[in-house]
């Protein structure tokens, strides 16, 4: 609770902030009110509370999943400094709706109530739609955002529907009454579960961008500005699988049989469609939005197959694609402030393509170093925290003997490494622009934290393991 | 003396090398090249000659999951250590007559890479094994795609992915076999050493043998997994090709004697002489290609591609001479091979050209590279009392025993080696002066440095091999005593 408490505050506290003249402390504010609440965030370690008439429960799984969303933001917002110097910009507000949004996310991770639950996606959601479109005189953003908008609103009528359903059967909204009704399938269990289970798990699919509920995602990241797509693709997607995990592991776990083949042949679908879309790209952020895609396959497998190790392969995965993913759209956001797009994208959006990396490594060594970790982790290549979460998600689908999944996934990984590569291949063996880009100390910071983070974990994955 | 400095001293000095960017990287990195070559020697100097694992180190990795960060030398990891620890200063010294761009980059690449090398020969976790391999080609890509020929990038990137692929079915055999050992305090284990305590049933046994066989195939590589290797060899500099050949195509038969024979012995029963087959296919083929070649890094490249061919053939033929064989073939191969491609970038460098027809008459100005060179190449057709024809020998005489037909398809590698290897000679050093040749010059003091020590290799082994032999021996008979008394029992 104490995460959310602190993350209203400082969301109120930052609208104040924007009345100010000046722009400067908006940013360090934004920082430091978001390692305030990392601390209240780990307040509670290894104790287990439940808060808000027992609709919310802190334990020590919620608050890692916290941990990462909240350190992303913080990694996000850190790579925002562009804002200060735009004046068409609203800092105050981006950074209060992340704040709030922020909220939502911690929601969706310690729900014990579905009511909880809606009430979390809804305001990460809503928050997503006006950052979509917060690049006010950009037709694309706009665009974005209403596509955004109106999916996301009719796949929330289909998750309340599911709910609503799911009460039917179970005469419950909480996940431990849930779960009591499902623990005994043998007794015969209402359709009206199993129908409430379908639309709520469309619903929360549709938020983590799973085949076949992936078609906005392409355009509304590369429609929104880079700094929030970062942002979406990382939080939306970690607390997503965090509510879907919980969900799955406590309240279904009695109907696996019911679900599992649905999510695996989902897995398998998105890990085709992301991967082999991406390789068609040209520009830098669809291919990452195919990549975004694709990494929802994955995380799926470690959903699919359900036991005891996909809790570890789930956070792990997601840390170190968060990690990677941040540190790949702020290197892009530094080369398209300083080599300006000159191609449409097949979105229709001015992006930049692969070629305006060329020659990158040689001028900003640090630049070509952040991205090819990042690329390399990615594809999960040794030595980057990548590999170990394709280890752990490979290993659960192991233990439940999936191994036609596992098939397409490694068939998915080497189609994968084909585009990850495209980046590194354009920023070290190609001849580019020769002016080097300049990189403020905070860029410096990030990227050189992101790159210590991802080799520290590929190197020594067992740093993680006494966390929950 | 342990394993470990093996392992992170090339590490750490490329890290400085790479860090100092100074101008000097070059001299720097052959000094720790040769510390490195001293610890090796020092570590086979000391190597009981027993079937036991010494200079071990054993660390937890992931501690949850029972997966640890060990490793130790034994019979079977010696040579190839031997070979890495040999094998990168001549590498590194055989640059000194060039000048490469980003030099320090280059130099720390080529340290890294040991480094990963040598965690792969002596790893005795399956999972630290995994990561080893597949670290290795970190460096040898950027060292192929950074400063190869102009075909460099879709080349490598092929070899990348190819070769990811592959061993991504051997990370999922892996995880499988993993799954399969006993709960120990409340964990599963990773040690190669109880993976080959599991009674895996025949089913199993098929798809983990070719889960295997495919990632080591494609590394060594065996018929018909060996397109992506020609180019690759071809377009990397020279320094990249004499690693990816003379250390790193090893990794690949290791492997089969590592992992495929002692875990799916039945596996190996029913499929494997599919896999002879095959390699046999690999060695006509790869000489019948090289006959006609005459780009003289391409020629080598091809009959790297057949010996290695003999090497797995060798390795499933399941017999103690086979085995032996392989072992000391690798080593003897990895020294042929690196002075094989030292020689075509060296007239190379000089005449611009490593096209056959274009060369000829380099002989009469140079008395020493024409010494060196024939003395190597005596090796890789393995004339009596030379390196080549020790390895060979036992090869052929293990794949005889196995199957009297393959043997004799198997025997065509030493006429065809004979054919090709003797062509290249006559056409690059004999015969009337081209205009490019004519002004050749002999061999400079850091070059004949360079073929020395491979000089001497190539004698001590075809002369006294027993130095080399007796250092595998026992690991050799114990893991055919291993093998034998598995199928037994299995069946």
């Amino acid at each position: 609770m104490l995460p959310i408490v602190a993350l209203s505050v400082s969301g109120i506290a930052l609208l104040f902030l924007g009345f100010q003249k000046s722009r400067v402390l908006l940013l360090p504010a934004a920082l430091l009110l978001l390692v305030i609440a990392l601390a209240a965030n780990f307040y509670d370690w290894n104790k287990t509370y439940l808060y808000f008439n027992n609709m919310l429960r802190t334990d020590n799984l919620s608050m890692v999943f916290t941990a990462i969303v909240l350190g992303s933001a913080f990694m996000v917002i850190a790579l925002s400094s562009q804002f200060i110097e735009d004046e068409e910009s609203q800092p105050a507000e981006y950074y209060g709706i992340i704040m709030f949004s922020l909220v939502g996310a911690v929601m969706m991770i310690g729900f014990e109530n579905l009511i909880m639950l809606f009430v979390g996606v809804e305001a990460l959601s809503i928050a997503m739609y006006v950052l979509t479109g917060s690049d006010k005189r950009n037709l694309r953003s706009n665009e974005a955002a209403l596509k955004y908008f109106l999916m996301g609103a009719f796949t929330t009528g289909i998750l309340l529907f599911g709910m609503a359903l799911i009460y039917g059967a179970t005469g419950s909204f909480t996940l431990a009454g849930i779960a009591a009704y499902t623990a005994n399938p043998q007794a015969g269990l209402s359709l009206l579960l199993y129908a409430g289970l379908l639309m709520l798990l469309i619903g929360l699919l549709f938020k983590v961008s799973a085949a076949p509920f992936h078609f906005w995602t392409p355009d509304v990241y590369d429609g929104a500005p880079t700094i929030f797509t970062a942002f979406m693709s990382t939080v939306v997607k970690t607390a997503g699988f965090a509510a879907l995990f919980k969900l799955l592991s406590v309240s279904f776990n009695g109907v696996y049989s019911f679900w599992w083949v649905m999510l695996a042949v989902m897995a398998a679908l998105t890990l085709v469609i992301g991967n082999v879309t991406a390789v068609y790209q040209n520009s830098f952020k669809r291919m990452m939005a195919y990549s975004s895609i694709s990494h929802a396959g994955y995380l799926l497998i470690g959903l699919a197959a359900l036991g005891a190790q996909s809790e570890q392969a789930i956070v792990f995965y997601s840390l170190a694609y968060s990690v990677a993913t941040i540190s790949a759209f702020g290197v892009l956001i530094l080369v398209a402030q300083q080599r300006p797009a000159q191609t449409l994208t097949s979105g229709g959006v001015l992006g930049n393509n692969f070629d305006d990396f060329n020659g990158l490594a040689r001028q900003n060594p640090l630049l070509g170093l952040a991205m090819t970790v990042s690329m390399l982790s990615l594809a999960g290549i040794p030595l980057t925290a990548g590999f170990w979460g394709k280890f752990y998600i490979f290993s659960t689908a192991v233990e439940r003997g999936q191994i036609w999944l596992l098939v397409v996934a490694v068939l998915m990984s080497a189609v994968g490494i084909y585009y990850y590569f495209r980046v590194i291949i354009a920023m070290y063996f190609r001849d580019g622009a020769t002016e080097s880009i300049r990189v403020s100390p905070v860029y410096q910071y990030v990227l050189v934290a992101a790159i210590a983070i991802t080799i520290g974990l590929g190197v020594a994955p067992g740093l993680l393991q006494g966390l929950f | 003396m342990n394993t470990l400095i093996l392992i992170f001293f090339p590490v750490v000095a490329a890290l400085l090398i790479a860090l100092a960017k100074g101008q000097r990287s070059r001299e720097a990195a052959l000094i720790a090249a040769l510390i490195e070559l001293a610890f090796v020697v020092v570590i086979c100097v000391q190597f009981r000659p027993d079937a036991s694992s010494q200079f071990d180190f054993d660390y937890a990795w992931i501690g949850s999951l029972g997966i640890r960060f060990s490793g130790g030398i034994d019979g079977i990891s010696i040579l190839l250590v031997l070979l890495s620890g040999i094998a990168v200063p001549l590498i590194i010294l055989s640059t000194f007559n060039r000048t490469y761009s980003r030099a320090s980059q280059f130099y720390a690449l080529i340290l890294f890479m040991q480094a990963a090398m040598i965690g792969a020969f002596t790893a005795r976790d399956g999972f630290l094994f995994y990561f080893s391999f597949e670290v290795a080609l970190i460096p040898i890509y950027f060292l192929a795609a950074m400063w190869g020929g102009e075909n460099r990038v879709a080349v490598t990137l092929k070899f990348f992915v190819y070769t990811i692929f592959g061993s991504l079915f051997m990370l999922l055999a892996f995880v499988y076999l993993y799954y399969q050992t006993p709960l120990v305090d409340g964990h599963h284990t990773s040690a190669i050493a109880d993976f080959y305590q599991l009674n895996l049933t025949p089913e199993a046994q098929t798809w983990l043998f070719w889960a295997f066989f495919v990632a080591f195939a494609i590394k060594m590589p065996v018929f018909p997994f060996h397109t992506w290797q020609p180019d690759t060899y071809v377009e990397s500099p020279t320094p990249a090709t004499m690693l990816l050949a003379g250390v790193m195509l090893k990794m690949g038969v290791y492997g089969l004697i590592r992992f495929i024979l002692p875990i799916v012995p039945l596996g190996v029963e029913t499929w494997g002489k599919t896999a002879i087959i095959l390699a046999v296919i690999g060695i006509i083929w790869g000489s019948i290609i090289a006959i006609r070649q005459r780009d003289m890094k391409r020629l080598i490249a091809y009959s790297s591609f057949s010996h290695v061919g003999l090497m797995a053939a060798g390795v499933f033929s399941q017999t103690e001479t086979g085995m032996q064989g392989a072992l000391i073939q690798m080593l003897a191969h990895g020294v042929n091979v690196i002075g094989m491609f030292f020689v075509a970038d060296i007239i190379f460098s000089r005449t611009q050209t490593r096209q056959l027809d274009q060369l000829g008459g380099i002989t009469r100005n140079t008395p020493k590279l024409t010494v060196y060179f024939m003395i190597i190449l005596l090796g890789s057709v393995a004339l009596p009392l030379t390196n080549g024809f020790i390895g060979e020998f036992l090869l052929l005489h293990g794949v005889y025993t196995y199957n009297n037909y393959i043997g004799l398809a198997a025997g065509f590698t030493i006429i065809f080696g004979a054919v090709y290897m003797l062509r290249m000679f006559q056409k690059s050093m004999f015969g009337p002066a081209t205009a490019r040749t004519k002004n050749f010059t002999d061999l400079t003091l850091s070059e004949s440095l360079v073929f020395v020590p491979l000089v001497i290799m190539v004698f001590w082994m075809g002369i006294y091999p027993q130095t080399f032999l007796k250092l595998t021996e026992p690991a050799v008979v114990n893991l055919m005593k291993y093998i034998g008394t598995t199928v037994v029992s299995l069946k």
